[in-house]
């Protein structure tokens, strides 16, 4: 799976050697820092990945490696109340947490009333003072072999969250984490790393919000872990809206223990380059995950959408709606992995992903990829690639619709497919919202929603 | 307020309409028979703005305008109506605020005063008393689950609504049970005035026992072939339509 390494790729790897040993430097030696040598010296020894690799077939990450970003976090960047303020969620009562350009703000952040059983904290405060905790769970969700971006950020890891849910508790009001990447003077990198574990029969809903503003340059290469203990539930919301110069690569990673859910719902709008990665392992009966996602791409966007789902034990489930919106110069991805393990019986596993193409240079890779172990499973997959239904926009331009709005209306109506799974309104809503934003005649569709 | 004119059309060089002249006025019930593959639905989709067919020859005047030259949406302000003989499902797109969205569009055509939130939904009670629509349908995505006589009821429901001038109705008899239909031709009847016109496309004489046409006319290989009073469609579902070739 390794890349190949060449003279060019050796720069690439000594400028984030340099800050490897700078930041090396400046943690000292913590518990940490032998997972992150060894993280480290995987990274170089493989480079990144290259198209010849089958999980990179379709998304070239040459256009991230050419560039140098600066990896140590600037802590002192200022924030302005203006531009933080319209990221969070104003009309849902959350639990809010802000990070700028990497590093945790306490200025904008705001967990207070936390039932005192509930950790939530930043992770560069957890690596200090949680030791014993970590310990046992980070790095211990991923397989670290599987990316050399998973990888990086390990080597890389300066904050990002931890939150720790004891068995029993309800977190009703959403956990909205929110990394906001500003202009800097520089490029630069941020490797964001959460740590989620959810106690027995523990339910909450956490988002993770990637905002970027204007057409900044960086890069965000995050990495989320989450563990459900036997009967937890977990719903995920992933928002990317990086800036349109920004390139993403996010992976999350999930465990699931007997009879418990994962909700997973992202919506992918923003960025040049954009890889989501969900890699999950359905390790106890019963276990379910829950994979919605959509995607929207203009001009010369690239969005990648992979799912690795491993069926471990029998009576596990898995779902999967993808839907895709292409429009302009630009290209999708949607390559969905099911695994289904020996002894892994009477499992379900369904995958589905749609695609809308708006223009004729816009195009879509669609790939499911089925592995089946065991003789008595239930697996379907589907995919479809369309254009705009002409029978429904003579309709609506028979009722005085004009033909641009009408266009918009059923992008939105296709996209919303996705959207109606979610069954947290206030969050359904503002999700609608940033995509009815993303459309032309945005102001007139709300009229027909 | 609608000719028609020596009107040729065709379809991917498949030619379809071959020369067909009506002319309708303002409150005026027309009947355009014919049996399958005569051209009907494609002279209604035409009227209504429909992309894919080509106009080789002839001309569509409406109120003394080219009306071949007007979008779709455009010919919807000015009162062109069509109830679709296949009304499309359209998951996501909300029927009711389609229907305001349509009718305040007309109406700002027509310089008159937006109807606000209140003053439309009287307007809907009002008028969904007139095909017995149910009140479920409304809140509903456009037609989605809609039962086949449901949708026939929700295009005369909206025509209601919009008060066309010309109303165009493809078809909208077929796939309805005997009390739907009579629901149907009711609201039809009680839009009936001396402003407004209506094309009736029909295979079947049944609708014409309820809908009372000034006017039948027989469509056969893309023209009119016989026009009429509305005892030609009696004797069209006596003797059927080979008679008159």
């Amino acid at each position: 799976m390794t890349g190949f390494i060449n003279k060019k790729m050796k720069d690439i790897i000594d400028n984030y050697a340099a800050d490897f040993t700078e930041l090396q430097s400046i943690r000292k030696n913590d518990w940490f820092s032998k997972h992150r040598k060894s993280a480290f010296n995987f990274f170089k020894e493989s480079g990144f990945p290259n198209t010849k690799n089958e999980d990179w077939k379709y998304t070239d990450t040459k256009p991230i490696t050419k560039n140098i970003f600066s990896n140590i976090s600037n802590t002192n960047i200022v924030a302005r109340d203006n531009e933080v303020n319209e990221i969070i969620f104003k009309d849902l009562e959350c639990i809010n947490l802000v990070f700028i350009n990497g590093a945790y703000s306490e200025e904008y952040s705001d967990i207070k009333n936390i039932s005192d059983k509930v950790i939530i904290k930043n992770m560069a405060n957890a690596l200090v003072n949680d030791e014993n905790l970590l310990k046992e769970h980070l790095t211990q969700h991923i397989d670290q072999d599987s990316s050399s971006f998973t990888a990086l950020n390990t080597a890389f890891i300066q904050d990002g969250i931890y939150i720790n849910i004891p068995e029993n508790i309800d977190i009703e009001r959403p956990i909205n984490i929110n990394y906001i990447s500003m202009d800097g003077s520089n490029a630069f990198a941020t490797h964001p790393r959460n740590l989620i574990l959810m106690g027995e029969n523990s339910n909450a809903t956490i988002i993770e919000n990637y905002v970027g503003n204007g057409d900044s340059n960086y890069f965000t290469n995050s990495v989320t872990e989450t563990f459900l203990s036997q009967g937890a539930m977990l719903k995920h919301y992933k928002i990317q809206q990086e800036s349109f110069n920004a390139f993403h690569i996010g992976s999350l990673n999930t465990s699931l223990s007997k009879d418990s859910r994962f909700e997973s719902h992202s919506v992918s709008i923003g960025g040049a380059l954009v890889r989501n990665n969900i890699n999950a392992n359905l390790n106890g009966e019963g276990a379910e995950i829950i994979m919605n996602g959509l995607y929207m791409t203009d001009n010369a966007q690239h969005v990648d959408n992979h799912t690795h789902v491993n069926h471990l034990k029998p009576h596990t489930h898995s779902h999967q709606n993808y839907r895709g919106v292409l429009n302009g110069k630009s290209r999708g991805v949607f390559n969905g992995k099911v695994v289904v393990h020996p002894k892994a019986q009477k499992i379900e596993a369904y995958q589905n992903n749609a695609n809308l193409l708006l223009s004729d240079d816009s195009e879509i890779d669609t790939k499911p990829e089925l592995e089946i172990y065991a003789d008595d499973v239930k697996c379907t997959h589907g995919a479809t690639v369309g254009q705009l239904d002409d029978d429904m926009l003579f309709y609506l331009r028979s009722r005085a619709v004009d033909e641009q709005t009408a266009r918009s209306l059923l992008t939105y109506a296709f996209a919303d497919e996705v959207l109606n799974e979610i069954n947290f309104k206030e969050i359904k809503n503002k999700l609608e919202q940033l995509v009815i934003s993303r459309l032309p005649d945005s102001s007139l569709i709300r009229e027909y929603v | 307020m609608l000719n028609i004119k020596d009107l040729y059309t065709a379809v991917e060089n498949k030619k379809i309409l071959e020369g067909l002249n009506l002319s309708v006025n303002a409150g005026e019930v027309h009947a355009i028979m014919g049996p399958n593959g005569s051209g009907k639905s494609t002279l209604a989709n035409i009227l209504a703005g429909k992309d894919g067919y080509q106009v080789t020859q002839g001309s569509v005047t409406y109120e003394d305008k080219n009306l071949l030259e007007l979008s779709p949406e455009e010919r919807a302000r000015k009162g062109v109506f069509l109830a679709f003989q296949y009304p499309v499902e359209i998951p996501g797109v909300n029927n009711i605020y389609l229907l305001k969205a349509a009718l305040n569009a007309i109406r700002k055509h027509k310089s008159e005063p937006e109807l606000d939130a209140m003053e439309f939904m009287s307007l809907v009670k009002e008028k969904m008393k007139l095909v017995q629509m149910n009140e479920d349908l409304l809140t509903r995505s456009v037609n989605e689950g809609f039962s086949g006589g449901e949708k026939k009821r929700n295009e005369v429901f909206q025509m209601a609504i919009l008060e066309p001038k010309l109303a165009i109705l493809d078809e909208t008899d077929s796939g309805l049970d005997i009390d739907a239909l009579k629901i149907v031709a009711e609201g039809v009847n009680s839009l009936r005035n001396k402003e407004r016109a209506f094309i009736l496309v029909t295979h079947y004489q049944r609708l014409l026992n309820y809908i009372k046409p000034d006017y039948v006319h027989v469509l056969s290989k893309g023209k009119i072939i016989k026009s009429g009073g509305p005892e030609l469609a009696i004797e069209l579902e006596e003797k059927g339509y080979d008679w008159i070739h």
